[in-house]
C-alpha cells in the first residue's frame, strides 16, 4: 500500500509543486548561471562550447548605450504611468462609491471592460487611432482646436503615447481593489467628522487616504511589477522605435536572447529587471512602514 | 444636492464614453469596406455595412486556425493547472505538516520573479524536450502556479474541519474528501480561478511569440502581431481580427463577472 510510506497531503502536493519547481525554480537557477556564461547560438548546437565568464556580461551591460536607454525609457514608462494609474484608479473608486451614483456598476463594467481585452488587439487598435492623419484621437483634438501630433512616430511624443493607452488598458483593474478597500472603511468615522465639520476633501484626506493605505501599497506594487515588465504595447506598436525612446529592458532582453540568441546576456538583462523590480518593492514597503 | 449629482454623472458619463470609443471605433471599423477606415474626419458608422474583413480572415488568412490553437491551449491549461493547484491548495489549507509555513512563505516571496526570468532557460529545457513548437510547450509551463494555489487555499481555509472529520469518520478516504466535499465546496473559488486562468491563457503573448514558430501553431494574438506585419494600412481587416480576439474574452467575462471580481478582490486580501 503506497500511503504506507506517503502521506496524503505529499500527494496533493506533488504534481503542483514538482511543475513549479521543475519549471519555475529551476530555470530561475539556471538563469543566474547561464548569466555568467557566454551562451550564445553555439552553444545552442553544441553546448560543450559555452563558457564561464564571471561578470564579463554585467560589465557589458553597464557600457551598453541601448541598454541605459532602455533602462532609461522603462523607468519613464513606470515612474509616470504607474503613478498615473494608481491615481485615476482611485479617483474613479472614489466617485463610484459615492452615493449621488446611480448605475453604479454599469459604469464600473464600462471602466473595466479594457483590463480583460487581449494587449496585442488593443495595441493594434491603438496604433490606428494614433495614426498621424485619420486617427481618431487628432480628430478629437482637432475639434477642442490641438493640432495633430504624430504619436508614434515622433520620439518625444512615442512614450507618452505608449503611457496613455497603459493607463487606459489598466486603470480600472486597481479601481476594483480600491473600492473594495473603501467599503471596508466604517462609515461611522465619516459620521463622526461630519458632525465635527470636516469638509469632503479633509475627509478624504484624513480618513479615506490613511485608511486605504494598505491598499494603496499593495496596488502600487502589483502595478509596479507589471509595468517594469513592458513588452507588447513597443513591440506591436513601434517596434522599440523612433530612434530607441520606446524600446523596454523587456523587449531588449528578447531581442539580445530570441532574435540574436545572445542567452547569456540575455540572462543577465533579465537578472537586472529583477534585481529592480526587488528593490523597488523594498523600498515601497519600507515607504509605508516609514509613514506609519 | 441635485446639482452636485448631475456633474457628477455628467463626468462619468463622459469619461466613460471617452473609455468606451476605442471598443466603438475597432467594432465599426471591422464592418467597414476597404479604405474607410483611411480617410478625414474618420467615420464613426460603416457604410454601407460589410463582412468582407471577416471573410478575408477566415477564409483566405487561416485565422480560424489560429483561434482553434487559442481556445483549445486555454481550456487544457485551464483544467489541469485547476487540478493540479486546488489538490495543493487543499493541502496547504488543511494538512499539517512539517515546514509548511516556510514552503508556503517561499512561493509566495517567489511571485516577486518576473516571468521573464525563467524564459530563456525554460526555452533551452523545451527545446531539449523536443516540444518547441508544439501545444506542450504552452501547456507545461502552465500545469501549475503559485497564484492559483494562494487563491484557493485562503478559500479552502474556510471550510470547516469538522466536514472533513466527519467523513473521515464515515470512512472516506483524503481523495474522496478532496473529491466530493473539498471541491464542490470550492466551487466559486474555481470558477474564479478557471476565468483568471483561461484569460490569462488566451491573451498570453510574449511567451507564445518565443514558442510558437510556426503559423500552424499560432494563438490568435501570434496571429494577429503576424498579420499586422504585413497589413499596416488595412485597419478594417486588422480591426476584424480584434474582434475575433477580443470578444470571447469579453463575452466570457461578462458571463462570469461576478467571479471575475470577488478574485480581484481576494488578491488584495493580506496574508
Amino acid at each position: 500500500m503506497i500511503h504506507k510510506w506517503v502521506s496524503p497531503y505529499q500527494l496533493f502536493l506533488a504534481p503542483a509543486l514538482t511543475a513549479i519547481f521543475t519549471f519555475f525554480f529551476i530555470p530561475v537557477l539556471a538563469a543566474f548561471l547561464i548569466s555568467f556564461t557566454d551562451f550564445d547560438i553555439y552553444g545552442l548546437a553544441d553546448i560543450s562550447t559555452v563558457r564561464f565568464v564571471a561578470l564579463d556580461n554585467y560589465v557589458k551591460l553597464f557600457r551598453d548605450p541601448l541598454f541605459w536607454q532602455a533602462l532609461k525609457n522603462t523607468f519613464y514608462f513606470v515612474l509616470i504611468a504607474g503613478p498615473l494609474n494608481v491615481g485615476i484608479s482611485l479617483g474613479a473608486a472614489v466617485l463610484l462609491n459615492s452615493r449621488l451614483v446611480k448605475l453604479k456598476s454599469l459604469f464600473r463594467l464600462n471602466y473595466f471592460l479594457p483590463v480583460i481585452t487581449t494587449l496585442v488587439a488593443i495595441s493594434i487598435v491603438w496604433q490606428f487611432i494614433y495614426h498621424p492623419r485619420f486617427g481618431i484621437l487628432n480628430y478629437i483634438l482637432h475639434i477642442v482646436g490641438i493640432r495633430p501630433i504624430d504619436w508614434l512616430g515622433d520620439p518625444v511624443w512615442a512614450m507618452p503615447a505608449i503611457i496613455i493607452m497603459a493607463v487606459w488598458k489598466n486603470f480600472g483593474y486597481n479601481m476594483i481593489i480600491f473600492i473594495a478597500g473603501l467599503q471596508n472603511i466604517p462609515q461611522s468615522l465619516y459620521e463622526a467628522a461630519s458632525i465635527e465639520g470636516a469638509s469632503s476633501l479633509q475627509r478624504f484626506w484624513y480618513i479615506t487616504l490613511p485608511m486605504l493605505a494598505p491598499t494603496t501599497l499593495f496596488v502600487s506594487i502589483i502595478t509596479m511589477i507589471g509595468f517594469f515588465q513592458l513588452f507588447t504595447e513597443p513591440y506591436i506598436m513601434t517596434q522599440g522605435g523612433p530612434l530607441n525612446r520606446t524600446l523596454s529592458i523587456v523587449l531588449y532582453m528578447y531581442r539580445e536572447g530570441f532574435q540574436w540568441w545572445h542567452i547569456g546576456y540575455a540572462s543577465s538583462i533579465a537578472f537586472v529587471l529583477f534585481f529592480i523590480i526587488f528593490l523597488f518593492t523594498l523600498i515601497q514597503l519600507k515607504f509605508q512602514k516609514d509613514s506609519k | 444636492m441635485k446639482f452636485k449629482s448631475l456633474i457628477l454623472h455628467l463626468f462619468l458619463i463622459i469619461t466613460g464614453l471617452l473609455t468606451f470609443l476605442p471598443f466603438w471605433w475597432m467594432v465599426m471599423a471591422s464592418f467597414m469596406p476597404e479604405g474607410q477606415a483611411s480617410v478625414y474626419p474618420p467615420r464613426f458608422f460603416p457604410n454601407p455595412f460589410t463582412l468582407v474583413q471577416y471573410k478575408l480572415l477566415f477564409q483566405r488568412l487561416n485565422l480560424g486556425r489560429a483561434f482553434f490553437n487559442s481556445l483549445f491551449l486555454a481550456v487544457t491549461v485551464t483544467g489541469i493547472s485547476l487540478f493540479f493547484n486546488s489538490m495543493a491548495g487543499y493541502a496547504f489549507a488543511k494538512y499539517r505538516f512539517k515546514g509548511k509555513h516556510q514552503l508556503f512563505k517561499l512561493l509566495l516571496s517567489s511571485m516577486i520573479i518576473p516571468a521573464q526570468v525563467t524564459m530563456l532557460p525554460l526555452f533551452l529545457m523545451l527545446k531539449s524536450m523536443g516540444v518547441i513548437n508544439t501545444y506542450l510547450a504552452i501547456i507545461i509551463p502552465g500545469l501549475a502556479n503559485i497564484f492559483g494555489i494562494f487563491l484557493i487555499r485562503q478559500y479552502a481555509l474556510g471550510i470547516p474541519n469538522s466536514l472533513i472529520e466527519a467523513a473521515r469518520i464515515d470512512g472516506a478516504s483524503d481523495f474522496q474528501i478532496y473529491y466530493k466535499i473539498i471541491l464542490p465546496l470550492c466551487k466559486p473559488i474555481l470558477i474564479t480561478l478557471g476565468l483568471l486562468t483561461f484569460l490569462g491563457v488566451w491573451n498570453d503573448f510574449m511567451w507564445p511569440l518565443i514558442v510558437l514558430t510556426d503559423s500552424n501553431m499560432y494563438t490568435l494574438p501570434v496571429a494577429l502581431a503576424n498579420l499586422m506585419g504585413e497589413h499596416t494600412r488595412d485597419p478594417e481587416l486588422m480591426m476584424a481580427g480584434s474582434v475575433i480576439t477580443v470578444l470571447p474574452v469579453i463575452l466570457l467575462f461578462l458571463a462570469l463577472q461576478k467571479f471575475y471580481m470577488s478574485g480581484i478582490m481576494m488578491s488584495g486580501l493580506k496574508e
